[in-house]
């Protein structure tokens, strides 16, 4: 739902400024639909041409538009009303949000890994000499001693710099009592420029600094991955944020609109609310006469009326008339608070899931360093000597650091998240993947997820809906939104007057004539459905359209997929019995409920996890909100709220539910690639251990050993691209 | 032998430049906007520079 301006009522929009201290403004918008270089520069040019403005640049990567004004008290809301005339709509970005939007980790993870990638070509030039002089060809002690102090040089500064990131995860997690990956890892390469300076300082043979650094180098490739797969599922939540309700248009006590930032509205604060506009809080209607869609926080599909002295929810979206809203609660303290906290008791449950990697690093680090440990002592008790001991164990803890575990998993994560996303699945974490590649059980909200969450015509009698469309193309209404999408384009009625919550009233070639309740064209005593409508020509028969909400189109199908996965459908719904019972015949589903409070639908899913059930919760409204948080996995559709899309690991777009099946498969055939990769670098450690242990590593077969499992884990990660195509 | 002790130092203050280089490029916002930048050549009057 995008906010839509008007230069006559231009609303203050200046609390979207973010004010600089040299008295410039600075403003972010989300553009849609700009995507040539011809409507960036009409865009930018059209926007810098703006009184006030100084700069304007589109972002066309991400849609985002920045301007800049030349003092404080920059016109915002000429910004974008400028840009709705242009035909592309535009929503402020809070400030805060937008700050937090720009981001710095990537930014020092690619410097990073440019710096290992300098480092570990640069020390790799001076290491070659030294592997030649391995072979016995001439390599004078002097030359070689030349060559590590330079290769000492080139990689110290670079391996310090390129490891900061694991130094400080490891000490994150050395703290937390726990080791996760990152401890072997920076263990592994402090020992080795460590050892290797202690070796090139005694003129030895055996330096480590470019394995040290090109280590650092290929795990920066997996860890700069997943931060990608992370970031960009967060700035895509971003927008959606920016898209949905940020903004309240609050009237002042000036008579003056102006249009606030949701979390600056205060109690006792009197807000307007367009139709097609979501309640923002927790409020008395004060004025109007509406209808209130509650769908999307109760599953309800039928409107429900309001009028002055009803209170109204936050969430709900108003339908037909204009309202004015007394706040009695704040954004945070609206009804949707209950369900945060709920949220919030699920997202917790949620983060103490352990990543496959870790779980495999759990085992791994132990093992490692007790061999690493048995080599030194061992060597010891062999009579090596100290120096070719320590060595032993430097060279395998570094033929042994995890690579695999380091840079496959993302690999296979990245890949198969870009499989889904060009399916239309946003998949918010390499974890969601993992949990989701678990699930056993689904479980479906039904209003927006199994049906698709609004009206349908199914029942009208021959010709009356051509005859009927011109009306209801001047509505609101879904109801008549659903009867003009059955009649296709073409004429309007004129001299049309709404009535909220009852219905229109207009001229069809000179006739006047009413759509709506039955009621309202006269009709008394008949008990009007909520999912009907009424037509009449004035003095003429009435004849009703009678609406439902149907079922996706690929309903079936993908409730037979998933039992063909192997998993168990089950159906929790806030809506009546009667459209829950029917859809779960059609679909042949026999675990259903119906009449699910928020509260009944996160303890069901409570339920299930006691009984050892890896459950997928697929919901869009508000009441699902805590079940998504609280199930092992979640998907939101595109369409759902805000907060239920915050509480899903999986977003998808578009009309296909299909796209749950295909997302279970994708992550399942990743949780396998990245089984394989780990399952070959046990086998790849089974065989380096004994060699290092008997001292048959040098820095040659290091140096090739680790960018060699590398590039073998790398490779079968890289057979994602084709599964769950079919 | 004595060459080497020239080059060596000239190849590795080569790749600090090629470092040094895309540090600059990345400080600078060229990587944060590639559609916006791919068409941006397109544009007659383009002397808006990244600011």
């Amino acid at each position: 739902m995008a906010l839509t301006y008007d230069l006559a009522r231009a609303p203050d929009l200046s609390a979207f400024l973010r004010k600089e201290k040299d008295g410039t403004a600075h403003l972010e918008l989300l553009v849609k639909g700009a995507r040539c270089a011809a409507s960036m520069s009409k865009i930018e040019t059209a926007v810098a041409g703006l009184p006030d403005v100084t700069t304007a640049r589109l972002n066309l990567t991400e849609g985002r538009l920045a301007v800049r004004f030349a003092s404080s008290r920059g016109d915002a809301s000429r910004v974008i009303a400028t840009l709705d005339k242009l035909g592309y709509p535009a929503t402020p970005f809070d400030p805060a949000k937008a700050a937090e939007a720009h981001d710095q980790e990537s930014r020092r993870l690619i410097l990073a890994l440019a710096v290992a990638g300098f480092g570990a070509g640069n020390a790799m030039m001076f290491s070659v000499p030294v592997w030649a002089g391995l072979f016995g060809q001439e390599l004078g002690p002097a030359t070689r001693s030349i060559m590590l102090w330079l290769s000492a040089i080139v990689a110290t500064p670079c391996a310090i710099y390129a490891g900061l990131p694991f130094f400080e995860s490891a000490w994150r997690s050395l703290k937390a009592g726990k080791a996760n990956m990152d401890v072997p890892i920076s263990v592994g390469v402090i020992l080795t420029l460590f050892i290797s300076f202690v070796e090139t300082f005694l003129n030895g043979r055996d330096a480590y600094f470019d394995a040290a650094v090109s280590l650092l180098f290929l795990l920066l490739i997996g860890r700069w991955l997943d931060h990608r797969l992370r970031a960009r599922a967060r700035s895509a939540a971003a927008d959606l944020l920016a898209l949905q309700a940020p903004a309240a248009t609050v009237l002042g006590a000036d008579g003056l609109e102006r249009v606030k930032p949701l979390s600056e509205v205060a109690v006792g604060e009197r807000i307007l609310v367009r139709p097609g506009e979501r309640i923002p809080v927790d409020g008395f209607v004060e004025d109007g006469v509406s209808e209130l869609d509650n769908a999307l926080l109760t599953g309800e599909t039928a409107p429900a009326d309001v009028r002055p002295g009803d209170t109204c929810r936050a969430g709900a979206v108003n339908l037909t008339g204009q309202l004015r809203i007394l706040a009695i609660a704040r954004s945070e303290d609206s009804a949707v608070a209950a369900i945060a906290r709920l949220v919030e008791a699920g997202a917790q449950t949620k983060s103490l899931y352990v990543r496959l990697a870790d779980r495999a690093a759990s085992i791994y680090v132990p093992v490692i360093h007790s061999v690493a440990a048995l080599t030194f002592l061992g060597g010891l008790a062999f009579g090596l000597g100290p120096r070719e001991a320590l060595l032993r164990a430097a060279a395998l803890l570094i033929i042994t650091c995890p690579c695999a575990l380091g840079l496959a998993v993302p690999a296979v994560q990245i890949t198969a998240s870009a499989r889904l996303f060009r399916k239309g699945v946003l998949v918010k974490s390499g974890a969601a993947l993992e949990r989701l590649a678990e699930v056993d059980h689904v479980v479906f909200d039904k209003t927006g997820v199994l049906t698709e969450g609004r009206p349908r015509l199914i029942e009208a009698p021959a010709q009356a809906v051509a005859l009927a469309a011109p009306l209801a193309r001047a509505s609101a209404h879904p109801l008549a939104r659903a009867l003009a999408a059955e009649a296709g384009p073409g004429l309007r009625a004129t001299d049309v007057v709404e009535t909220p919550g009852q219905g229109v009233e207009g001229l069809i070639d000179g006739r006047r004539a009413r759509l709506g309740r039955a009621s309202f064209v006269g009709l008394d005593g008949v008990r009007g459905g909520e999912t009907e409508l009424w037509f009449a020509f004035e003095g003429d028969t009435r004849v009703r359209f009678r609406f439902s909400d149907q079922l996706r189109p690929d309903a079936a199908q993908t409730i037979a997929d998933l039992r063909a996965l192997g998993l168990t459908v089950e159906i929790l719904s806030g809506d009546l019995e009667g459209p829950v019972a029917r859809a779960a015949q059609t679909l042949h589903v026999d675990q259903w409920r119906s009449g699910q409070t928020p509260q009944d639908k996160a303890a069901e899913i409570d339920a299930l996890t006691a009984q050892g059930r890896k459950v997928l919760m697929v919901g869009d409204g508000l009441n699902d909100t805590a079940a998504l948080a609280k199930a092992h996995a979640a998907m939101a559709p595109g369409a759902a709220l805000d907060a239920s899309q915050n509480a899903a690991d999986l977003v998808f777009s578009g009309e296909a539910l299909s796209a749950v099946a295909d997302s279970i498969r994708v992550a399942r055939a990743a949780r396998s690639r990245a089984l394989e990769n780990f399952g070959f670098s046990a086998l790849y450690n089974l065989g380096a251990i004994p060699l290092a242990m008997l001292g048959f590593v040098n820095p040659l077969i290091a140096a090739l050993a680790m960018s060699g499992s590398s590039l073998v884990v790398t490779l079968n990660a890289l057979r994602m691209h084709g599964a769950g195509r079919r | 032998m004595g060459i080497i002790l020239i080059l060596a130092p000239i190849s590795v203050a080569l790749g600090l430049a090629g470092l040094a280089a895309f540090w600059w490029t990345l400080r600078n916002g060229q990587y944060d906007d590639p559609a916006g930048d791919a068409a941006r050549i397109l544009m007659e009057d383009s002397d808006n520079r990244i600011s």
